[in-house]
């Protein structure tokens, strides 16, 4: 995989969210109050939403325009909505921040 | 001495009628059955649920080999007769056995009619008829690869469905406009196809197949105007016609089928013909209940009663496709001398016809409810006198009576596709479905499986009704909503046990109050927020984590992710340097859409994100800050021009608003506060449906309350009359302060006063001056932590993660 350096761990608040702008669009990249770090598109299923501005609870957030709760594990929502939102993977090597873009991964290939 | 009864075909069919004959006329025939396929009989109309792995084989068969030995039948698995001696009175199978009978039944059935097109016969074409076909389905589908289902009638959606479940990217092809049009009216075959294209089917209607191609086997279907669908697997499932080619060959007489009486005898006294094979008054017959009818006049016949005879009666068709709700009866087409009555609901996916004709039900189609279809039946077949209840007729068995007498009644008259909730398109049927489907208790849980009255919520009283229709006491609207799925406890209970426990941080509460979940939700975590920080003014760190977005940027979302931005304007007054500074933001930042608010006060929308800090630095240098338009918290103090201005004014509305306002932004509220000074009883700042209000008159202020004027609409209340400026300030604060402390999260205040009662409030903001004065104080001194402007402290670098990018990534590649 072609990891892309995104910045530091302590960038991001506990429970909150920052953006990284792709040229696939904008990526939502998550910390949860234990530290886990997921990356989802920045993009509700339902209407397009921008999740990075939601409330992060456990490993899910709550989109800020009509309450859809996505898991930032799955990219699915919860609860009794159906819908999915891409996942990217990301790593964390210390306090550094990765992420892996398929699209950019198959032009560098 | 008995009789030699020979039966070709064992089929569902010539078994009904064999079970008949055994009750009737035990003993009186010796029975032998020759059955082309190699196994006994079996359901053939639950082979759609095997073939959807819903079933196993074992579990469609209705007559195992023990009840033919404990019968004494003779019974031929895999022998098909291939000729009948009727002088000799002989059959003979493929294998060369040869029985004589002295009655015979020729239950041959169907064969599916296979599209003669060019490459019908390559290996991958299949029908859709036997055990076999389905088990060669089965194996097809285990490639997890493409399949083509020719034919949208019964068939073909019962085939194209279980080959879907069994993991298949299945097309389906229909010659037709819509789906089953023989059973349906276009309007239910629309919504059937969406059904169907909902599970992943694509469906192409009107589909004319050319040719099937590949080299050796199944690779491609192709259509007349040139579309190509690649498959390995085709079904064709375009009809079946009679099989009647053994008596045709022995000289029976047969027309579409094997012509008989109505006493399903042929043109050969000794044989007798039923089933699919058989075809009576000119009539084929391919439904189950038509043919269980032939059987028991068989049988009638064959036990010597001779009066037996079989009525055509229309049978109702249902597709057996897990989760598509389809019943279609007798005669739908239109005439001038049929009425009809349809009920539609297009958001619950409910359509309902009744075809009349004299006050009679001559056709039925219900698609998405199908319970009153019996019922419609029922009244068809006893050609029931429907006039005297045409008008709910189409409601169904249960809403026929008198009138609905109190509300619960009206609500259980409601069809089952009456909408009930208007934001998100949710019927009744829909609600009390999901209510009993799901188990639901709570509202909330309504909520979340139907999102009925989750929008704007006025539609909770119906929804509440519903339940209890439903679920009758296992719904107590009484009993103590907890704050979310986190915690059984009640907002009130909350709130008493952070005081009492002198919880400070969200994780105490959670820790104390033994939250279920490690970090609340999006419910609780803004309500728990806010309680901390009303109760906790000095030592509650803000948890910004835990608020609405709009609370933590201080700005409004918009629905494209841009950003509404709202600045004080005090009392709704302004200037040239105000407004000059606003034009001067507005050009630079492009600012799409430029609005005068409600509150009187001015609104640029769609700037995005990134932007609002530079915006607010631009505004903050002529003055303004924000007006907290995005906060549950005291938004506008809307005024009039009062005795400055107005002929009528009593009092300096305008200032008192400006006072107001000033004295009490920034506070955080339960939910938002707007509020209005009118300069007299004409009452042009609109006071009398806010939160708070003032009118003015000649001996003073006359506060008003708990008005609303959005999902609900009502008047204020009138708090009391005083004399002084100061005096009006200090109870209107007082009354904020007292709902700050009681109003649960997103409790409007006038929600809060029904709920404590406006007796209550006005005893203890008005009469007790010494409970007066301390809330007065507490709100101001809570102000000390509160007054200070969001934007500015942002334009200074405070939470600048929250308006940048992390980083921008993979533009440089993008580039080469």
């Amino acid at each position: 995989m072609n990891w892309i350096s995104i910045g530091s761990l302590s960038d991001i608040p506990r429970r909150g969210a920052r953006c990284v702008a792709t040229p696939e669009g904008k990526v939502a990249v998550f910390r949860t109050q234990d530290d886990q770090v997921y990356a989802i598109d920045d993009h509700c299923p339902h209407k397009g939403g921008p999740l990075s501005q939601g409330i992060v609870h456990g490993a899910a957030v709550t989109c800020p325009l009509h309450n859809w709760v996505i898991s930032l594990e799955t990219g699915k929502a919860l609860g009794a909505d159906e819908g999915a939102v891409r996942t990217i993977p990301v790593k964390r090597e210390g306090e550094h921040l990765f992420i892996a873009l398929e699209a950019l991964a198959s032009r560098a290939a | 001495m008995t009789e030699k009864l020979v039966i070709i075909g064992n089929g569902m069919a010539p078994g009904r009628m064999l079970e008949h004959l055994l009750e009737r006329a035990p003993g009186r025939y010796q029975v032998t059955i020759f059955n082309a396929e190699p196994r006994v009989n079996y359901d053939r109309i639950m082979l759609s649920p095997v073939l959807s792995g819903e079933k196993a084989y074992e579990e469609i068969i209705i007559h195992g080999d023990g009840w033919y030995i404990a019968n004494n039948i003779t019974l031929y698995k895999g022998h098909k007769i291939v000729s009948i001696d009727r002088q000799a009175k002989t059959v003979t199978s493929d294998h060369g056995v040869t029985e004589p009978y002295d009655k015979l039944v020729i239950a041959t059935g169907s064969v599916p009619f296979i599209i003669p097109v060019p490459g019908h016969n390559l290996p991958g074409v299949l029908t859709y008829r036997d055990l076999d076909d389905v088990r060669a389905m089965m194996l097809a589908a285990q490639s997890r690869s493409k399949a083509v289902v020719i034919g949208g009638g019964l068939l073909g959606l019962e085939a194209a469905a279980g080959l879907s479940a069994q993991g298949m990217d299945v097309t389906v092809l229909h010659v037709m406009p819509t789906l089953m049009e023989r059973q349906l009216d276009p309007a239910a075959g629309y919504l059937l196809q969406r059904a169907v294209e909902e599970r992943g089917i694509k469906v192409i209607t009107k589909a004319n197949t050319q040719a099937i191609t590949g080299n050796g086997k199944v690779e491609q279907v192709e259509l007349a105007d040139g579309t190509i669908i690649p498959a390995t697997l085709v079904v064709m499932a375009v009809g079946i016609r009679p099989n009647a080619a053994i008596a045709k060959e022995a000289g029976i007489a047969v027309n579409r089928g094997i012509v008989v009486d109505a006493g399903m005898r042929s043109n050969d006294p000794d044989i007798y013909a039923l089933g699919e094979c058989a075809e009576v008054s000119g009539q084929v017959y391919g439904l189950v209940a038509p043919l269980y009818e032939m059987a028991r006049v068989t049988a009638s016949q064959l036990a010597g009663d001779e009066a037996a005879a079989f009525v055509h009666s229309d049978t109702p068709t249902k597709l057996k496709v897990t989760g598509i709700e389809l019943f279609s009866l007798g005669d739908f087409a239109d005439g001038d001398d049929r009425q009809e009555i349809v009920l539609r609901d297009a958001s619950a996916g409910v359509y309902k016809r009744l075809v009349l004709k004299d006050d009679r039900i001559i056709g039925t189609v219900l698609y998405g409810e199908t319970s009153d279809g019996a019922w419609f039946n029922d009244l068809k077949k006893k050609q029931t006198d429907i006039s005297q209840m045409r008008d709910t007729l189409i409601f169904g068995q249960s809403y026929q009576g008198g009138a609905p007498l109190d509300p619960m009644a009206a609500v259980a008259a409601l069809p089952d596709d009456a909408e009930i909730c208007g934001c998100n398109g949710v019927c009744k049927g829909k609600i009390t479905g999901a209510i009993t489907a799901k188990g639901l208790t709570s509202l909330d849980d309504v909520r979340a499986h139907t999102k009925a009255s989750a929008s704007c919520g006025s539609c909770t009283g119906l929804v509440e009704k519903l339940m209890v229709l439903t679920i009758g006491d296992k719904y107590n609207p009484a009993a103590v909503q907890p704050m979310c799925g986190c915690t059984t406890l009640g907002h009130d209970e909350v709130r008493r046990l952070i005081k009492a426990k002198h919880l400070k941080t969200i994780p105490a509460v959670m820790q104390e109050l033994e939250w279920t979940t490690s970090c609340g939700c999006a419910k609780c975590r803004p309500a728990l927020n806010y309680y901390l920080v009303c109760d906790w003014p000095d030592d509650y760190a803000d948890d910004y984590q835990s608020r609405f977005i709009n609370e933590r940027v201080h700005a409004n979302i918009q629905k494209d992710g841009t950003y509404s931005v709202v600045p004080r304007m005090w009392g709704g007054v302004t200037n040239a340097a105000e407004l000059r500074a606003i034009a001067d933001v507005v050009d630079k930042f492009e600012i799409p859409m430029v609005k005068v608010t409600g509150g009187q006060r001015i609104d640029m929308l769609g700037i995005r994100k990134e932007d609002l800090p530079a915006v607010w630095a631009d505004l903050g240098q002529a003055g303004f800050v924000s007006g907290h338009a995005y906060a549950k918290g005291l938004r506008t103090v809307k005024t009039c021009v009062g005795s400055d201005w107005c002929r009528f004014g009593t009092q300096d509305s305008t200032g008192l608003g400006i006072r107001i306002e000033k004295f009490m932004w920034g506070s955080w509220t339960p939910a938002k506060v707007k509020m209005a000074v009118s300069g007299c009883p004409r009452n042009c700042a609109e006071a009398t449906c806010k939160d708070v209000g003032v009118i003015c008159v000649d001996s003073g202020y006359e506060i008003h309350f708990a008005g609303a004027a959005g999902l609900d609409i009502k008047g204020t209340e009138v708090l009391g009359l005083v004399k002084t400026e100061d005096e009006a300030l200090e109870h209107i604060v007082a009354l904020t302060q007292m709902y700050r402390e009681q109003g649960r999260y997103l409790e409007r205040i006038y929600k809060w006063a029904k709920r404590i009662g406006i007796s209550e409030i006005k005893r203890q903001i008005m009469d007790d001056a010494d409970k007066r004065k301390a809330y007065y104080e507490r709100f101001v001194f809570s102000q000390k932590f509160a007054q200070v402007d969001p934007w500015s402290e942002r334009v200074s670098g405070k939470d600048k993660h929250e308006f940048r990018p992390l980083a921008s990534v993979g533009f440089a590649e993008a580039a080469e």
